[in-house]
């Protein structure tokens, strides 16, 4: 058959990538974006598959095997993963994307330079590619190699930093965060040393040596890239690298000539980076700022000041017959994942005639959106999330504020304009009257900033586990 | 004459390139935060593109009839892709679903 009408068909996925990335942006037709970019993606791989020509090898075999072993692990895993584990599925799925097209590059180097090692006169000869192929191919496998291996490795270590430690036979090691400003000129002088070896594979395509160098050195890079950046700023991390894998998948579309390659990774490349900047601008920070500087969390200060913690029936009787509350929940409702006790305690006050709202930071949690998904698990409707800048206005009025395992977002020194938490927005939980935190210490946050909140008079503190907490919190709403 | 063929088809990958950069920025403008994580996941899964890749490069490598460190180079690649292209798929649909507030799975 004509190859034009694969093109139509590698055309069509394209659109189909395009739309559904553009309906991903928007709530109500979110499912329906995610359904077109999976359908763009069969079609691809139809389409890929139906022109191959398996010969007399049974390759066939081999790829399906291939093809069913990646899917039943990616579905294994997208299926089992708990939804506070999202932020570390998505980085993990990301190194694999990008590791993917590294692969395929490294793939494409090993088969040049075994092909160009066999004699003339064999049939599957072909010489090594001159001139401007030469150029296109060297430097799009070097790139491509670059960033993918740098996005595995960084993707792993986000992962782990997500995860705040990785155990390693039976032990449990914390990932560090370490960055001094000299970190920096390394990493310049890495990239120089990469784009070197690219120039030298060039000038001396059949050496691998040089394709090893820019593999270790791609890998390394990564690692130094991810290491000084903190917790809070973890989820830019992940969005950034995202736009490389996308950006690696579009060298890899040069590597075959594909178009469909360039277009859906340039594009998703593209995309990612303007939602990391909407991240970034969610936190006011700079991207440079987030990416280069060092934040928080080395230099933690030390609590000197202390707070008799509150016990639960008190908590309950002082909401007991409140007109207005607000629930700002964080980090901390993810790990104990009480998101269920908390809707248990905002439909009781409901009952009671209360109005219940959730204010929901950009950056609560470890991933935008974070809370939004917990809460919508426990069944609470869409309408009652809030967006910061909305609530804010509200505070005023609110006559609880419970703050379910957050600290930097609710954090007064913010609006100092003093310290790492400067200029960030927060929710402005010290204007309501009663403000309620439940948290397992006085500890600091991720930014390392003590909290004045925690020490108000009006402030009344649940020492303990979320969970825990908010499950005697509601028992004793029930006994009033 | 080849070459210069070459250097066109060259040419218009880069435009393809190039536009399609343009066409990502233009794509995505105000997005609520409910929304951050699934765009990123989704995005994620269509970079799983490189599947394609992997798919051909899996095929010639093996076609070859000495299927040498390139082919399982590529083979492998083939699993990481198609790990990152379903597994990122399922994901984006779970946190949908959960955020639509319809029944969600658990």
């Amino acid at each position: 058959m004509d190859s034009a009408i694969w093109d139509i068909g590698y055309l069509i996925a394209s659109i189909l990538f395009i739309l559904g990335l553009k309906k991903l942006g928007h709530p109500r037709t979110a499912p329906t974006g995610n359904l077109y970019g999976a359908m763009g993606m069969l079609l691809a791989v139809v389409v890929t598959i139906a022109q191959m020509d398996f010969g007399l090898t049974n390759n066939f075999i081999l790829i399906g095997a291939g093809l069913a072993i990646g899917g039943v692990i990616g579905y294994v895993m997208a299926v089992r993963v708990q939804m506070t584990g999202m932020p570390e599925m998505v980085a993990l799925f990301n190194g694999f994307g990008g590791a993917a097209s590294a692969l395929v590059a490294a793939s494409e180097v090993f088969r040049r330079i075994k092909l160009s090692e066999l004699s003339e006169e064999d049939p599957l000869f072909i010489p090594l590619p001159e001139d401007l192929d030469l150029y296109v191919a060297w430097i799009a496998i070097g790139l491509s190699a670059l960033v993918g291996w740098m996005t595995l490795t960084g993707s792993l270590l986000a992962m782990m930093k997500l995860k705040g430690g990785v155990e390693i036979f039976g032990t449990w090691y914390r990932t560090p965060t370490w960055g001094p400003e000299w970190l920096n000129y390394v990493k310049g002088l890495f990239l120089i040393g990469i784009v070197g070896l690219i120039y030298m594979s060039i000038k001396e395509p059949g050496n691998q040596d040089y394709v090893i160098g820019i593999i270790a050195l791609s890998c390394i890079l990564g690692i130094m890239f991810v290491l000084p950046i903190g917790g809070a700023d973890m989820p830019v991390v992940v969005s950034l690298l995202n736009s490389l894998s996308g950006i690696a998948a579009a060298f890899t579309g040069f590597i075959i000539g594909n178009n469909v390659l360039i277009i859906a990774g340039s594009m998703v490349g593209a995309a990612g980076l303007i939602l990391t900047n909407i991240m970034c601008k969610a936190m006011n920070r700079q991207l440079i700022d987030v990416l280069f500087k060092s934040f928080g969390g080395s230099d933690k200060e030390q609590v000197t000041r202390t707070k008799v913690g509150s016990d639960p029936e008190e908590v309950a009787m002082i909401c007991d017959g409140i007109s207005k509350c607000v629930i700002i929940p964080g980090y901390g409702m993810a790990v104990s994942q009480c998101q269920h006790q908390v809707r248990e305690f905002a439909d009781i006050l409901e009952a009671n005639g209360c109005e219940v709202k959730y204010g929901i930071h950009p950056v609560a949690g470890r991933m935008p959106g974070h809370m939004n998904v917990l809460l919508a698990e426990a069944s609470v409707p869409y309408e009652k999330l809030i967006e910061m800048d909305d609530i804010n206005s509200e505070m005023a009025e609110c006559d609880v504020a419970l703050v379910v395992g957050a600290n930097d977002t609710v954090n007064p020194a913010a609006r100092s304009g003093e310290g790492p938490l400067a200029g960030m927005p927060i929710i402005n939980a010290d204007k309501a009257r009663v403000v309620v935190m439940v948290k397992r210490s006085l500890s600091v946050g991720y930014a390392g900033v003590d909290n004045d909140l925690f020490y108000e008079d009006k402030t009344m503190m649940l020492f303990g586990d979320g969970k825990k907490m908010m499950t005697e919190l509601v028992s004793s709403m029930k006994e009033i | 004459m080849e070459d210069i063929e070459g250097a066109s088809i060259l040419i218009v990958l880069i435009t393809v390139f190039i536009l399609a950069i343009f066409l990502g920025f233009e794509l995505i403008t105000k997005v609520p935060p409910t929304l951050h994580t699934p765009l990123m996941s989704g995005a994620n899964a269509i970079s799983g593109i490189t599947i394609v890749g992997a798919l051909i490069f899996s095929n010639t490598d093996f076609n070859d009839g000495d299927p040498g460190f390139a082919a399982w180079l590529a083979f492998f690649a083939l699993i990481l892709a198609t790990i990152n292209v379903v597994g990122g798929f399922a994901v984006t649909n779970r946190m949908l679903n959960m955020i639509a507030g319809k029944r969600g799975r658990k």
